[in-house]
């Protein structure tokens, strides 16, 4: 069984809700990203989302363009991602999750990079910009490596394509919370609700479903849990801590966060 | 060679639509729609008149005879689609698209743009119609290009300048993606080349096929050669595709910039690695870690790290030669051109006609070149005038 289902299985027994955390790899600095995974996994996050960063992130909010742009000036590599990725893994268990746009795959080859990334310890890949049409290949190279393939769903995405898209899906279903990019709107609306409900009720037991985009306080990840998310994630929110903390209090002050979203997962 | 209409939204293995899930159901209705549209007699015939009432067409084929004369070889015919409305072919496709959204029930049009042409040849389309428009452009492209900033911007669109990136077009159109993706309901997108998802690039392929059909009716046979520039490549599709099934030899040009052994151009057929970038899978400038380079190109238009993908399928086919023109020749056809036939070239043009210039005397005079002169240059005038500053040589030849 794959370390994030393990986790949901877990989870469910407890009776609570996945935080997943996000943040951008190499952003501020690569001190910060071993300080924040410290505190994430301190604070009681229950996967860790590590973005890769990429020239033109067309999903993405201000906020993660900024932290893309910067992790890039910062000669963030492929490499030295999977080097960081091993150095995580020794340390702890946590699932971790592997976000970055297809092109990075596509260049080093799906089945070659896939099968790096497992060997590091990545345990689901998302992919913003990898659509269910175009997805064959990947989803063969991640099904060898028994890597979990995380699609994204939308508030728009109808029935019949949500059960084409549920069933390629393993891990999580990720439900983009807005129409919108990351981290920009704040606001809940009844639209992103009712979606939310009727994604849970179309794909029923097969797969959890995990919300994300705009969620950033305590409040909101309280909502989503109390609706019928499986799992929350926050990202901007994240980074935005990130950039504001001397590296001396960031372990601290990022777990003091996580562990205060966590416990509305509970 | 036969291509028709690609199946999956793939030429060979190009083009596809690798877009986030909140654009797929507006990629899907844009499809269904469209597809329908194209063979609507009705929408041919109001297209048709917007073509020739309010854009101009058909332009006029010109037998370029001192620029022939002076090139030694065969004779060059310049397809003049710098005498549309609005300076260049742009226009054949907003007017297209923009009727197509009007016949969505979509009222707000979003569209990037890089020298400025196709965001000014948008909100020319979307004044006529009766569309509100807003155009994403390049912070560096703002600069470079700020004439056509005020004409947009008189024209009654709303002008964003992107500070993401490099600040190009290719930033321009991420923010106009981004800008899709959050107000996808209402929104049509008018992307002003043929790239991105499919149908994308069929469409666009479509609306700009006129350069080419007028050509085969105004040349008396088959010319041998046909030139065209390429960074997005919708003039060079355009004027290609009526083309691809006769014996014509067709050559596409791309911005050579500071030469291609440096990191200074924007020619990714020339000199590119296959990728994935704005829903399509295509040629990139690209690194070895999948990050897209930043370009460079004397002209605004050109300066693009994708192409189209069926200009990456027809050079793998090798049915179309791709080749690259560097910003010193370019001001040199640029000058040459513009003193020997009195015709200003748009830069991004004036690529096409220095490959036409150095291939022509190698032709015997019998022979004919057609080559797209998709704009007119009144928007680079103060490009070249400091490009002529700093080079005192060029000076000279004025």
């Amino acid at each position: 069984m794959s370390r994030i289902k393990e986790k949901f299985n877990e989870l469910k027994l407890r009776k609570e809700k996945a935080l997943v955390s996000y943040i951008m790899v190499g952003y501020p600095n690569d001190n910060a990203t071993l300080s924040s995974v410290k505190g994430i996994v301190k604070g009681g996050a229950d996967i860790i989302e590590l973005g890769f960063p990429f020239s033109d992130p067309i999903a993405d909010g201000p906020i993660i363009q900024k932290a893309s742009t910067g992790s890039l000036n910062n000669k963030t590599k492929i490499e030295k991602f999977f080097k960081l990725v091993k150095k995580i893994r020794k340390q702890t268990n946590i699932p971790l999750i592997l976000m970055t746009y297809t092109n990075i795959l596509y260049k080093q080859g799906y089945q070659q990079f896939i099968k790096r990334a497992k060997n590091a310890g990545i345990d689901g890949l998302i992919l913003p910009d990898m659509s269910i049409e175009e997805s064959k290949n990947y989803l063969n190279a991640a099904k060898s490596q028994k890597m979990d393939t995380i699609f994204l769903v939308s508030p728009n995405t109808k029935k019949d394509r949500l059960n084409k898209i549920a069933n390629a899906s393993s891990g999580f279903l990720y439900m983009v919370a807005v129409f919108g990019t990351t981290g920009v709107q704040t606001k809940i609306h009844q639209y992103t609700i009712d979606a939310l409900k009727s994604t849970k009720r179309s794909v029923g037991q097969k797969i959890p479903v995990g919300v994300g985009f705009g969620i950033s306080t305590e409040r909101d990840v309280k909502k989503y849990a109390s609706i019928g998310a499986d799992a929350i994630i926050v990202g901007s929110a994240n980074i935005k801590i990130m950039e504001n903390t001397p590296s001396s209090k960031l372990e601290k002050k990022i777990c003091s966060f996580t562990k205060k979203l966590k416990n509305q997962t509970k | 060679m036969k291509i028709g209409i690609p199946k999956d939204g793939r030429f060979g293995d190009f083009g596809g639509k690798y877009i986030p899930e909140t654009l797929a159901p507006a990629i899907e209705e844009l499809e269904k729609k469209y597809m329908k549209i194209r063979n609507d007699k009705a929408f041919k015939k109001e297209l048709k008149k917007f073509l020739i009432d309010y854009a101009g067409r058909p332009t006029p084929l010109y037998f370029a005879k001192n620029l022939t004369k002076r090139s030694g070889g065969a004779k060059i015919y310049l397809k003049r689609e710098d005498l549309l409305h609005g300076g260049a072919h742009k226009i054949n496709n907003t007017l297209g698209q923009a009727l197509l959204a009007k016949k969505m029930g979509k009222k707000r049009i979003i569209a990037e743009t890089g020298a400025g042409q196709h965001g000014v040849a948008t909100a020319m389309a979307c004044a006529c119609l009766g569309l509100e428009a807003e155009i994403y452009m390049g912070y560096v492209d703002t600069e470079r290009q700020k004439q056509n900033v005020f004409r947009m911007e008189l024209l009654g669109a709303k002008v964003h300048s992107v500070k993401s990136g490099s600040q190009t077009l290719k930033d321009a159109i991420n923010e106009a993606m981004r800008d899709w993706i959050t107000n996808v309901e209402s929104t049509y997108y008018l992307l002003g080349s043929a790239v991105g998802p499919h149908p994308y690039p069929l469409m666009v392929r479509d609306f700009q096929s006129v350069i080419g059909n007028e050509i085969k009716k105004q040349m008396k046979k088959i010319p041998n050669t046909v030139i065209a520039c390429v960074g997005g490549g919708s003039n060079a599709i355009g004027t290609f595709y009526p083309l691809i099934e006769t014996k014509a030899e067709i050559i596409g040009i791309e911005a050579g910039g500071k030469g291609l052994n440096t990191l200074q151009h924007s020619a990714p057929l020339s000199a590119g690695t296959k990728g994935v970038l704005h829903g399509m899978m295509t040629y990139l400038m690209q690194d070895k870690q999948g990050q897209i380079q930043e370009t460079h190109s004397i002209s605004a238009g050109l300066d693009y790290p994708g192409v189209g993908p069926e200009h990456s399928y027809l050079k793998d086919e090798k049915r179309v030669k791709y080749k690259a023109i560097t910003d010193d020749e370019v001001i040199d056809a640029f000058l040459l051109l513009t003193r020997v036939e009195g015709i200003i070239p748009a830069l991004e043009s004036a690529h096409a006609i220095a490959y036409a210039v150095k291939i022509a005397k190698k032709m015997k005079k019998s022979e004919s070149i057609v080559v797209t002169l998709s704009g007119r240059g009144d928007k680079d005038i103060n490009i070249v005038q400091e490009y002529l500053k700093k080079n005192v040589k060029d000076k000279r030849k004025i």
